[in-house]
């Protein structure tokens, strides 16, 4: 399992840091060291279409993220509250929409319905509520601090102030792990692309291009560099395109091993429980 | 708590966590039941030009061809037979790798082990179905090794033939390391004691595991069979959308692409919406009904009886 993960991932590197000639010796992708280079790199980043693209997807990620916990976090503490003016209400209200749903059409027609045809909130706003992470963090809230929080309402805290001062220190473990799953889910996101932005390329975020420059095999537009229309053929070369595919990697696995660590803690705890 | 308080006192009382919860509850409402409203599509003959509230009614029309379509068909038997294959060969992969692993000794090792296999969960099937594209594909790197040893090609990524086991081994590739968490934290949870006791008993490693190990994973194996027994329905959307046109609709049309290729792209709204609401009906019954299995075996399923 472990070399079934690793091999591609190592191939992919390897290939896009390869020179030209090690990936003609090759006869394709690169499995062995033989020549590095950072050429690929440099030439993706000169040419504008990955460069927008990438961009793109650290707007939607970062700003999508932001909305996200904002509103999971407020959502979780006053879910947390039992007891509180139509608690039971509001938490059927969100539990029935993780089995019962409109469909992708009637979803689609009342996005477009509001103008959210070629809009950036057309990417976000539709999937920044995950009710699940919103259970996994409100049963967390509600078991760990429940002493805490007496203590702080007998000495007159307001709810604002015991979400900021004392809820929140207390599950840095668990906010991590719910930002990553909200910000690999935006960053990740190519099918709303698909559906609400289809045809505006310059509005195109990394996985869009990932999947049409390379799954796809279409040439790069927007590129002023020769190295993407080479001679007979619009493709990128393989270096280039493999580039791309490290470059989606890359954001995952700097933040990864930071956040990996509170999976058992973050996870676990809110999904048994829940 | 709340007695002799009015509703108007508790109002004020808890406007605050009101004021909390509101953000969330607005945009369900917007993105989730708006939806919901927006299924009676599927009753219409829907003119976008013209709204939701004038369009003509079309009774069950739209079903009626919808059943009528053989490509309908077509891809409702593809969905079952794929769901079916990932059941058969993705299920006790997780439950194996976390007994596996449970099994090593050092932490460290454990540790390292599951930070990798964790990771392809994080990945979006554009970057997986890019990656086996780059490995298995016609230019491939298995393909490449096939030539320069002289042997016959092999093109995996474009075979209808052999489609159903690639998308299982692409979903193994992606989910069954994440899939062992689960598992995972309910052999943690298991007794030591148990273990001792057998082992003082005369019980060997396969008796221990036959006795103590399975029985200790009963009820999250039965519900993690009763969460895929109800969205059997949905074997992958995004997986399929993106392979469509490689495999061909005949091996990859499922009942996701469907509603989105004869509803969407063709702008047949309300035809897509009865697609839809057809396979979200069937996906309900299946999940109560998977539950009411789960408790007739003895088991909590998703929820207590």
């Amino acid at each position: 399992m472990l070399l079934i993960v690793l091999v591609p991932l190592w191939i992919v590197v390897l290939t896009s840091l390869s020179t030209k000639g090690a990936i003609n010796r090759a006869g394709g992708l690169v499995i062995w060291p033989d020549g590095i280079t950072f050429e690929a790199y440099e030439e993706m980043l000169k040419g504008s279409t990955v460069r927008t693209a990438l961009l793109v997807s650290l707007g939607i990620t970062i700003i999508g993220t932001a909305i996200s916990m904002v509103v999971s976090v407020l959502c979780a503490y006053g879910l947390s509250r039992s007891g509180s003016f139509a608690h039971r209400f509001i938490l059927v209200l969100l539990i029935v929409t993780m089995f019962v749903g409109g469909g992708l059409i009637p979803t689609f027609l009342v996005v477009t319905g509001l103008g959210g045809y070629g809009q950036w909130w057309a990417l976000i706003l539709p999937g920044a509520v995950s009710v699940f992470n919103i259970l996994i963090l409100r049963s967390f809230y509600s078991s760990t601090a429940a002493e805490l929080m007496d203590a702080a309402r007998i000495d007159g805290a307001s709810d604002w102030r015991i979400l900021w001062s004392v809820i929140l220190p207390t599950s840095r473990a668990v906010t991590a792990v719910i930002a990553l799953f909200y910000a690999v889910g935006y960053w990740n996101s190519f099918f709303n692309v698909m559906l609400y932005m289809p045809t505006e390329s310059e509005k195109w975020p990394l996985q869009y291009v990932l999947l049409t420059y390379v799954n796809r095999g279409v040439g790069m537009p927007g590129s002023v560099n020769a190295g993407f229309g080479m001679a007979h053929s619009q493709t990128a070369p393989l270096s280039l395109q493999m580039a791309v595919v490290v470059l989606t990697l890359v954001p995952l696995v700097i933040v990864y091993p930071f956040v990996q660590k509170h999976f058992r803690t973050g996870v676990l705890t809110g999904a048994i429980k829940g | 708590m709340n007695e002799g308080l009015t509703r108007r006192d508790r109002l004020r009382r808890d406007r605050s966590v009101l004021i909390m919860v509101a953000p969330a509850v607005v945009l369900l409402l917007i993105f989730n039941y708006a939806p919901m409203v927006g299924v009676i599509t599927a009753f219409q003959y829907y003119d976008p030009l013209i709204g939701i509230w004038d369009s003509d009614w079309a009774g069950l029309d739209q079903f009626q061809q919808l059943f009528a379509d053989s490509r309908f068909w077509h891809a409702l038997s593809n969905t079952l037979y794929l769901s079916f294959v990932q059941l058969i060969l993705f299920f006790p992969i997780p439950i194996v790798l976390a007994m596996l692993l449970n099994s090593v000794l050092s932490e460290r090792v454990r540790n390292f082990v599951q930070s990798v296999v964790y990771l392809p969960h994080f990945f979006s099937w554009v970057l997986v179905i890019t990656i086996f594209q780059q490995m298995l594909g016609g230019a491939g790197a298995l393909n490449q090794w096939l030539r320069s040893n002289d042997l016959a090609t092999w093109d995996v990524m474009t075979n209808p033939d052999t489609f159903a086991l690639l998308v299982t081994f692409q979903g193994v590739w992606k989910e069954a390391g994440w899939g062992i968490i689960v598992f995972l934290a309910a052999l943690a949870a298991i007794n030591p004691g148990l273990y001792e006791a057998a082992a003082a008993d005369g019980a060997g490693p396969w008796r221990r595991m036959w006795h103590i190990t399975l029985p200790g994973l009963r009820g999250v194996i039965v519900l993690m069979l009763v969460l895929r027994l109800g969205g059997a329905l949905s074997v992958g959307f995004e997986q399929f959308l993106i392979q469509r046109d490689a495999v061909g609709h005949e091996a990859a049309e499922v009942l996701d692409t469907y509603a989105f290729y004869y509803g969407i792209a063709t702008t047949n709204y309300s035809f897509g919406a009865a697609a839809g609401l057809f396979k979200s009906v069937i996906s309900l019954l299946l999940i109560w009904g998977a539950n009411k299995l789960a408790h007739s075996f003895g088991e909590d399923g998703l929820y207590r009886k």
